[in-house]
């Protein structure tokens, strides 16, 4: 029969100052982590809604960002009657070519500004986006410099509302519309009228890329594999949803640094616990003693004292899951060394991720917990009896 | 105080392992606590060194991933006050495998080492970088890394180029910092591209006749091509490395909420070292009273042994960092002002600084508590 668990509890709160002190310090470790794989989750939130299964994105062969990638017009009136591209009500191919160049917003908050992705499309360009729809305002016009702000970026930059400007080159675009796209990086773009901007950047034959929709998943992978060998067109051929996938990586510093320091906190902590458990035990040396007398194996000495630091542990993880809920939901920003513009993304502190926090605290108890408690099993029942 | 410190000595040793638990956590967290300061102070604090401080570049105002005409580098040489400018290109591309990452950087041969008078290079091997054009120079880091020699062929597939260049290793250059970059010539890379890339690049290197004269600078060559299409944005060397690392998110605040996650976690750790210490010689206090000690012989002792602890933990934790430095800059890194990492003196004594100042803040409560204790109560107590 095991040690009963009421024992450890009443352990526990019997000592209170240094159950939470041992605790918190544990808590603080969960959380560093936890905060650092919210960051990436919703990095990965972000990219992960902006594909379309159904997309397939087209760059100049060799270039990895749309912003690298010069797609001349030729190419994309070429490629448009491929096989396997889906057509819309009025038979017209799904493909819109897009010229993608990036401005720097400056706002009294952001003094140097932060450089988002400036995006010239058709109107076919609009409905190749499921879920892409106006907010506020309208779309902007063909032939007119306006533009549409995505809902985050007309929420971190008050000053390109509706009736606000943007700068590009030497002209000044109004702002006619808010866009949203669910979770999509689309949010921290901003769309405009793509035979304007060719004209004002000089690119009326050089534009970006061309994205694409297949008719099904599998005249999908046929159509890709189609235009990467296509050596008449010399292009890339890529789903959107992989390509997103990709700029995950601008993460990476920031998810390396987290996780290191949290590796290298998850020992100091777990030495905090082993401490704490170690005085539990010389403490409690008459108890051992008492308890073997009494009949209780060692085995169940061991598991009772190592489910007692995983108790101590366990309220640690949950603490730390409290302290990082104020996270959840907080907008920020992050640049890409590849495109050099900002997705704005938020701190996600999902169930999942809570879930490897309370791993991670359990581990720490485990580790700490683990010598103290082989320690107190082999105490010798005698000398555990007289001791002071 | 130091009449103290055999007491203190002998009192530290009493729970070894316990002792031991403390100044080893006290080490990890202040070590990290130290290699995250040393961070902060590179991005933040630092001066960039002498030779950087002339240095100046000269890119898109919007972004820069977008070029400029190389034209524009005649009129920056025009701005009193500077003494070379040279254009040069960021080249990307991959070598052999995308995970082989360091600068690639296409530049004018006569004009590289004019720019960086702090890269030597022996002037047989700078002059067959200007003869030779398809000749490339790498710092002594990257060929030691990939362990290059003179003679040897590079190979760089273009990404943002549609070129591939295939380079012979002509030089190799010895630096403080930044010796992990390839040097190739852009007149190489011209010939390659089509007619509609060519003469134009990403940025200017600008070099200064004084650091003083760093700020009119750079508003003189900003202003001259405020009408232009192309506007520009010049900035010291530094801090356009710094701009880079602010792409990363929000830096400033990850460090200093980690910074003091990790002190409060010290903090803990100690606080409650200290307590378990205090309580099983409460006792003893009371004999030590009873022999005369004063409150505040006891309050020294008592404090001084919590401070021995995490100042222990600091001197080892510096140690640690001074190592942990060393490995950042070894690293292959993007983030250009690592490169230079140091451990200042300043920091380090900061660091120590902490170390002593948390262990007092968490002995302090016990401490004050069992000093305080009447003798008799002290005697009697058990635990």
């Amino acid at each position: 029969m095991p040690v009963p668990i009421a024992y450890n509890l009443r352990n526990l709160r019997e000592r209170k100052t240094q159950t939470l002190m041992t605790a918190l310090g544990l808590a603080l470790t969960v959380a560093v982590l936890l905060s650092v794989l919210a960051l990436v989750g919703g990095l990965r939130d972000t990219f992960r809604a902006s594909g379309d299964p159904l997309n397939i994105l087209v760059l100049r062969k060799g270039a990895t960002t749309e912003l690298a990638s010069n797609f001349a017009r030729s190419v994309y009136n070429d490629l448009k009657f491929k096989p396997g591209i889906a057509r819309d009500q009025a038979g017209e191919p799904m493909a819109s070519l897009e010229l993608v160049t990036v401005i720097n917003l400056e706002s009294s908050e952001h003094p140097d500004g932060m450089n988002v992705n400036f995006r010239g499309i058709s109107p076919v360009g609009i409905r190749l986006r499921r879920g892409l729809a106006i907010e506020r305002g309208r779309w902007f016009r063909p032939g007119f410099r306006e533009v549409v702000v995505g809902h985050s970026i007309a929420a971190r930059y008050p000053e390109v509302g509706i009736g606000g400007k943007v700068h590009l080159g030497r002209a000044d675009w109004d702002v006619v519309g808010i866009m949203r796209a669910g979770e999509s990086s689309i949010n921290s773009e901003i769309y405009c009228d793509l035979n304007q901007v060719a004209a004002d950047e000089n690119r009326a034959e050089v534009l970006s890329s061309t994205l694409l929709q297949a008719s099904d998943p599998i005249a999908k992978a046929a159509l890709i594999q189609n235009l990467t060998d296509d050596q008449r067109l010399n292009v890339d051929a890529m789903g959107e949803t992989d390509y997103y996938d990709r700029q995950t990586r601008s993460s990476a510093p920031v998810q390396f640094v987290g996780l290191f320091v949290a590796a290298l906190m998850a020992i100091g902590s777990s030495f905090a616990a082993m401490n704490t458990m170690y005085a539990a035990v010389s403490h409690r040396s008459r108890e051992i003693g008492t308890l073997r007398v009494l009949g209780f194996s060692k085995s169940e000495i061991l598991l009772s004292f190592l489910f007692e630091s995983l108790l101590l542990a366990a309220l640690g993880g949950v603490l730390g899951c409290l302290l990082v809920l104020p996270l959840n939901n907080l907008t920020s920003g992050i640049g890409s060394f590849t495109t050099f513009s900002e997705t704005t993304f938020q701190f996600r502190v999902t169930p999942a991720i809570m879930g490897i926090g309370m791993l991670f605290a359990g581990f720490m108890g485990a580790v700490g917990g683990l010598f103290p408690a082989s320690n107190a099993a082999r105490k010798e029942i005698l000398v555990a009896l007289r001791s002071v | 105080m130091f009449r103290y410190l055999p007491l203190i000595l002998k009192s530290s040793m009493r729970s070894k392992r316990r002792s031991l638990l403390t100044v080893a956590s006290a080490a990890i967290s202040l070590s990290l606590l130290g290699t995250l300061m040393a961070v902060y102070h590179a991005f933040y604090i630092g001066e960039a060194p002498p030779q950087q401080a002339l240095r100046a570049i000269t890119r898109n105002r919007v972004s820069p991933a977008i070029m400029l005409p190389i034209s524009y580098n005649d009129k920056i040489k025009q701005v009193p006050g500077v003494v070379e400018a040279m254009p040069f290109q960021f080249f990307g591309g991959v070598y052999k495998d995308p995970k082989n990452i360091f600068a690639r950087y296409a530049v004018q041969p006569d004009r590289l080492f004019t720019m960086h008078a702090d890269y030597t290079i022996p002037e047989d091997q700078k002059l067959a970088f200007q003869r030779e054009k398809t000749g490339c120079v790498v710092g002594r880091g990257l060929a030691d890394r990939y362990g290059f020699k003179i003679g040897d062929r590079i190979t760089l597939k273009g990404d943002i180029f549609p070129v591939t260049v295939e380079l012979k290793l002509v030089g190799i250059y010895d630096s403080l910092f930044h010796d992990d970059v390839l040097f190739f010539r852009l007149d190489y890379l011209f010939d390659l591209l089509p007619e509609r890339r060519r003469n134009k690049v990403f940025a200017f290197h600008v070099l200064a006749d004084s650091p003083n004269s760093m700020p009119r600078i750079c508003k003189e060559i900003d202003d001259q091509f405020r009408n232009s299409t192309a506007r520009t944005r010049t900035e010291a060397e530094r801090a356009f490395e710094l701009g880079f690392v602010s792409m990363l998110g929000n830096v400033k605040a990850f460090l200093l909420s980690i910074s003091l996650a990790l002190t409060f976690t010290l903090l803990l750790v100690t606080a409650n070292t200290m307590a378990m210490s205090v309580r099983e010689r409460v006792r003893e206090v009371g004999v030590l009273k009873t022999l005369g000690f004063t409150t505040s012989a006891i309050l020294t002792i008592l404090l001084g042994e919590a401070a021995f602890l995490t100042s222990l933990g600091g001197l080892i934790g510096c140690c640690v960092t001074v190592l942990l430095v060393t490995l950042i800059r070894r690293l292959p890194s993007i983030i250009l002002p690592l490169s230079s990492l140091q451990l200042e003196p300043s920091v380090a004594g900061l660091l120590l600084a902490i170390g002593v100042c948390i262990g007092l803040a968490s002995g302090l409560v016990p401490a004050w508590g069992a000093a305080r204790i009447p003798i008799l109560k002290a005697l009697k107590f058990t635990d």
